[in-house]
């Protein structure tokens, strides 16, 4: 039973991570209707800017502001240079976009940074939390901040008019711009919330598995999971089903015979299949019913 | 937010229609590209033989990608786990079993499509991003599944399998590379036109109308489950025997040359030549054959990019793909005709 709760334990910890990530997909995701294949590598490049910034000397939480806002503007850049052209082409052409986007940003943060594994500092500490040998308090932080990420949120949308007016443009475009919406602005804005919130994710992961051009190529495909999984248009689904997905994981790792670590992956997907075959929206999302 | 059920407009499908008829070449053209085909191989040099074998073979592999979301308006990420099947399904049995390659692709065809119309099974609850995932973990899975243990006897684990070259049969006086390019070329053809039929059968009929609407087409008599899995099945076929020729083209098969990535170009190809057009897939497949030397030979730190940058051109000069530009040609020609 202790192995047990220590491996469910262990797997809220990771699962941390996943919902730090699917956070990021669901918001693009709400903005654009997309996933962004993308996302990871902007999350990667933005912890590496934050990277530079304390090498110059920076401390830590200014270098976290700066990169915050540098990635928000990223963000905004990005969909307004690269992806706006592409509103009116079909879906797929939008993901090969995507790809082509990943493709760039990974080749060139190899080219200024290389693709030596670096050290990454965490604000946090690790120490072993409340004397727990399986969860630090960076892992204690990093939930901490996903959850007020969450809160956070759950305010904008409900609360303000913009968060409204995202919203409205998200669900219905043409009803949206009716009453006055500028629906294509909003979706930039979209853009640059999930960069944003993506770099945060980055900056909490850093320490964990460490910085370097490919660290995000895992972790999003699990981000991606624990999206699917949660239902695609819910934030606090993301979130737990960022923490299933982290415990899945773990048992499956622990209590299956046979599966090694190059299995886990398979066997959680495969897990979240199955889910999803009986709950096809995932487990918070809201039924689409389409009219014919 | 609301756990309230919400109405979504038509209009707003994730793969565009494409008329039947604009699904492939007129006679004429296909003609000047069947003869092209033929000729050029006496002029090259056997390296670029070997590329044109493998233009084919992907070429194969993206038409089978372009049936399955062109046609019946399924996405896959998965389509490298169907390649990897068809690909060790021949390299077995021609090393363990000692079967002639000619034999193993129709064998590994059938295998194929027994495994895609039953993973179309569970799949049918899926679509969108939901089948996308449900794809792409089948591509993750099966690079490790081939790496078992107790599979190691007949796939050779993490090393592989070395698969020998055929002869040119009946003593033709032509290099092995030649041979099986003339072969591919033959396979090639008789799939394509039997993948132009059955868009323009009945089934194919039906693939369309689901692609276009699937209530619409249920409603109209279409046994959706049925064709949706049909689809699945006939793409993994396809994709099956893409991947036995590849197998014995690349004289070599191993778990990690069928990863996701091979899946992921696969794709890109299909949507460079243009979803849903037959023709462009193997547009598609010079695309993601040629172009990643091309970015290599450019800028050797920076190739990751200059691809993303060329792909981002493509996309942006032709969204719809290599199709837009044989409509735009077709309209020139007419034009040319009137005046």
């Amino acid at each position: 039973m202790e192995l047990f709760t220590n491996q469910v334990l262990a797997g809220i910890a990771t699962g941390a991570i996943y919902a730090c990530m699917a956070l990021a997909v669901v918001m693009i995701y709400q903005a654009i209707d997309h996933l962004n294949f993308a996302q990871g590598e902007m999350a990667m490049f933005s912890t590496f800017i934050s990277w530079q910034l304390m090498q110059w000397g920076v401390p830590y939480w200014a270098a976290f502001v700066i990169t915050l806002a540098f990635s928000f503007a990223a963000g905004i850049a990005i969909e307004r240079i690269l992806f706006k052209p592409l509103t009116k082409a079909p879906v797929l052409t939008n993901v090969a976009g995507f790809i082509a986007l990943f493709a760039i940003i990974n080749s060139s943060a190899g080219l200024i940074w290389d693709f030596t594994i670096k050290q990454y500092p965490t604000p946090f500490g690790s120490a072993p939390f409340l004397g727990s040998q399986l969860i630090s308090t960076h892992q204690a932080g990093m939930i901490g901040v996903t959850i007020l990420l969450l809160l956070g949120l759950y305010f904008f949308f409900q609360y303000t008019r913009i968060g409204l007016a995202m919203r409205a443009a998200a669900s219905v475009p043409e009803s949206a711009r009716l009453v006055g919406i500028n629906t294509s602005w909003m979706i930039a804005l979209g853009w640059g919330m999930a960069t944003a919130i993506g770099s945060i994710a980055g900056m909490l992961i850093a320490p964990v598995v460490f910085l370097e051009p490919n660290m995000m190529g895992g972790v999003l495909i699990y981000g991606f999971a624990a999206a699917v999984l949660g239902g695609l248009t819910s934030p606090f689904g993301a979130v737990v089903g960022g923490f299933l997905v982290g415990v899945f994981e773990n048992l499956a790792g622990t209590y299956i015979p046979g599966v090694g670590n190059e299995l886990k992956l398979p066997i959680a997907l495969a897990l979240i299949i199955s889910v999803l075959v009986v709950k096809p929206a995932g487990l918070f999302g809201r039924h689409i019913v389409k009219r014919v | 937010m609301s756990a309230a059920e919400e109405v979504v407009a038509e209009g707003h499908q994730a793969v565009e229609a494409v008329p039947k008829r604009a699904m492939t070449l007129g006679t004429g053209t296909s003609l000047v590209v069947l003869a092209a085909l033929l000729i050029v191989p006496m002029f090259v040099k056997n390296f670029v033989i070997f590329q044109m074998t493998m233009l084919l073979i992907y070429g194969l592999a993206v038409l089978a990608l372009n049936i399955l979301t062109g046609g019946s308006g399924q996405f896959s990420l998965g389509q490298s786990a169907f390649y990897a099947v068809g690909a060790y399904t021949s390299a077995v049995l021609m090393e363990h079993a000692n079967i002639n390659y000619a034999l193993t692709i129709p064998i590994s065809a059938v295998v194929c499509f027994g495994f895609g119309y039953l993973f179309g099974k569970p799949a049918l609850r899926l679509s969108g991003v939901y089948l996308a995932l449900a794809t792409f973990a089948l591509a993750t899975a099966m690079p490790q599944l081939l790496k078992l243990n107790f599979l190691e006897h007949w796939t050779g684990g993490v090393q592989g399998l070395v698969v020998t070259k055929p002869d040119a049969p009946f003593g033709l006086p032509m290099s092995q590379d030649t041979w099986l390019y003339y072969f591919t070329l033959i396979v090639t053809i008789a799939i394509y036109m039997l993948s132009v039929n059955l868009l323009r059968s009945r089934s194919g009929r039906a693939f369309m109308a689901i692609r276009d609407n699937e209530i619409a087409a249920s409603s109209m008599g279409v046994n959706v489950a049925l064709y949706k899995t049909l689809a699945f099945g006939v793409s993994a076929a396809i994709t099956g025997i893409a991947g036995s020729l590849g197998a014995i083209a690349v004289q070599f098969v191993a778990p990690d040359s069928y990863t996701i990535t091979l899946a992921i170009s696969l794709f890109l190809g299909m949507v460079v030549g243009g979803v849903g057009w037959l023709p462009g897939s193997f547009v598609g497949a010079a695309f993601i054959i040629f172009v990643p030397n091309m970015a290599e030979s450019i800028s050797k730190g920076l190739s990751g990019a200059v691809f993303g940058v060329l792909l981002f051109l493509v996309i942006y000069l032709v969204p719809h793909g290599a199709r837009q530009i044989a409509i735009i040609g077709q309209q020139l020609v007419g034009k040319f005709k009137k005046n």
